[in-house]
């Protein structure tokens, strides 16, 4: 379970501060897939940086399982069970797929280890083990690398950024699917995605709406969905791949 | 053969991965002498009169065949100046390995200067690999300074692997390379320095032949207060393809200076240059932080992917 207790974050350009994030107080609870979704530049991006450690708060605090984890690093919040798929995979000169998967999972893996993770992703592991996580990848196969190496590490939380950011329709198909199968096998873990998209919107267990770096709204996907796609802003943000129908049904 | 005692064996594990007497031809020189030789049906050793070093001659057609030439210095203050040179016959397809181990624990400056050069006749095929490394903690340095030449005839291809990564505290390498029609080189060169080691790197290739192409890569890692130059020119005298590229990381107060040559004596020449000297990304620290890793861990696992 991960709660926010009253956490803000703001940053000083050219001295003048803005406030990303006003505030938030939040639970995710065991078991479930929580997706949080708002319009851009709403702070979502950087919230889920402040959980994973990359940005730290300026007040309120952060807890994992119970555990303050507001003042731990990157690495201390990893090994606690804290996982991040980044909105934008980093690419590695000379380090390959396998490399970053046995990484992941913190142990040797046998090649056919690491294919599993990679399957479950939607690759032919055969094709990528051995080359490298460079330029010769493209957008769709780095994003599902990353998910793969988030996998691979096995957390209690799974914080991913936009995974539908920069891939194809066809890779898209397959991804919902990565996540419906996370979801089948959450077994007292949780995942939290940070997401446009009305059909990861679809899967989620709860939908949390944060807008000018406040939560405006947290509730299930049957309470938060139907609002949500009511409302002519936020069908604007959320219009990727939705037909809203005049009765305000979402097909 | 010679018995050798553990830091040698160490030495020609790190340069040769040599755990036992190589297969194929050998020479293995250890302080100044030879320390065992074999020759083979097809490739011949043979001592210089005139000079230290070695001839070596592998004879047209042999397929599928190496030679290992290591070289172990375990004396401190010893300096020696070897001149190598490959006959490699026609249509011939060989491996090389060759490889320097300096263990310095003495007062005295330790020194291998290795001049290698191939002479890789029509359509003949060789790979070569050299290791260079250090080890030792006297005050005397371990100083290696390599040249390597290289004539190719018409439709020969070699393929150069390069390495130093540890304890090696001066060098300078110096590589030519001439090209004929049809001719391939291919050169991957790396290369880290730490504490106060200087490693200067030059190429210099011409290519001469139609059709010709030269490819030099170089990765390097320059950390603590360690200086690199990596100058590379390469020649076009007609349609040829030539591409350079030196890629490198800083680190603490590293120093790189990367120094692109190229010159164009044909329309029909097409050269690049490609330079990127930076620190290790962050994000690429991060990233393996989030899968819970230290920054110094992350950092290793970085350079030693960046380094293979």
């Amino acid at each position: 379970m991960l709660e926010l207790k009253n956490v803000s974050f703001g940053v000083t350009e050219d001295k003048q501060t803005i406030d990303i994030i006003q505030d938030v107080s939040l639970v995710i609870p065991d078991n479930k897939l929580v997706v949080i979704t708002g319009p851009n530049g709403g702070g979502k991006s950087t919230l889920a940086k402040l959980i994973a450690g990359i940005r730290i708060p300026d007040s309120g605090s952060i807890l994992l399982n119970g555990e303050d984890i507001t003042d731990k690093s990157i690495t201390e919040r990893a090994k606690l069970g804290l996982g991040y798929a980044f909105q934008q995979p980093v690419r590695f000169k000379g380090i390959t797929v396998h490399d970053l998967i046995r990484i992941a999972a913190g142990k040797k893996l046998t090649a056919a280890d690491a294919c599993e993770h990679l399957s479950a992703v939607g690759l032919c592991a055969r094709d990528y083990i051995d080359r490298e996580v460079d330029a010769s990848l493209s957008g769709g196969e780095l994003k599902r690398i990353e998910i793969a190496t988030v996998l691979a590490k096995g957390s209690t939380l799974s914080v991913f950024d936009e995974p539908e950011a920069g891939i194809d329709l066809w890779s898209f198909q397959n991804l919902i699917e990565v996540f419906e199968g996370m979801r089948k096998n959450i077994s007292d873990s949780s995942i939290l995605i940070i997401s446009h998209q009305e059909r990861i919107l679809n899967i989620a267990d709860e939908i949390i709406v944060l807008q000018n770096g406040q939560l405006v709204k947290q509730g299930t996907k049957e309470e938060v969905l139907p609002e949500l796609m009511g409302t002519s802003s936020a069908v604007k943000e959320c219009r990727n791949g939705v037909v809203v129908c005049k009765d305000g049904d979402v097909k | 053969m010679m018995k050798f005692d553990e830091i040698q064996l160490r030495l020609l594990s790190e340069v040769a991965d040599l755990h036992s007497v190589p297969e194929g031809a050998y020479n293995i020189r250890s302080n100044g002498e030879s320390a065992g030789r074999v020759s083979t049906a097809n490739i011949e050793i043979v001592p210089k009169e005139n000079a230290s070093g070695l001839d070596i001659y592998i004879k047209p057609g042999t397929k599928n065949e190496s030679v290992h030439i290591p070289v172990v210095m375990t004396k401190s203050g010893l300096k020696e100046l070897v001149y190598n040179d490959f006959h490699i016959g026609e249509g011939s397809d060989v491996v090389i390995v060759a490889g320097c181990g300096i263990d310095n624990c003495g007062p005295d400056d330790s020194e291998h200067d290795g001049i290698h050069r191939f002479f890789i006749e029509k359509n003949a095929s060789v790979k070569y690999v050299e290791k260079h490394y250090g080890s030792g903690n006297g005050k005397g340095k371990r100083i290696l300074n390599p040249g390597t030449e290289i004539y190719m005839d018409e439709g020969s291809y070699a393929e150069l692997e390069m390495v130093q990564i540890k304890g090696v505290d001066d060098t300078e390498r110096t590589t030519t390379a001439n090209l004929k029609a049809g001719a391939k080189l291919l050169v991957r060169e790396r290369l880290m320095t730490h504490g106060d080691q200087r490693a200067i790197s030059l190429y210099d290739i011409v290519i001469d032949g139609e059709g010709a192409s030269a490819d030099v890569v170089s990765r390097s890692v320059a950390r603590d207060n360690s200086y690199q130059k990596f100058e590379a020119k390469i020649v076009g005298n007609k349609a040829c393809h030539g591409h350079t590229e030196c890629d490198s990381i800083i680190m603490d107060n590293g120093r790189i200076l990367a120094v692109p040559g190229l010159e164009a004596n044909d329309v029909d020449a097409e050269l690049f240059h490609e330079a990127a000297i930076g620190k290790i990304a962050g994000e690429q620290l991060i990233k393996l932080m989030s899968l819970g890793l230290t920054e110094a861990e992350a950092e290793e696992q970085i350079i030693n992917g960046f380094l293979k």
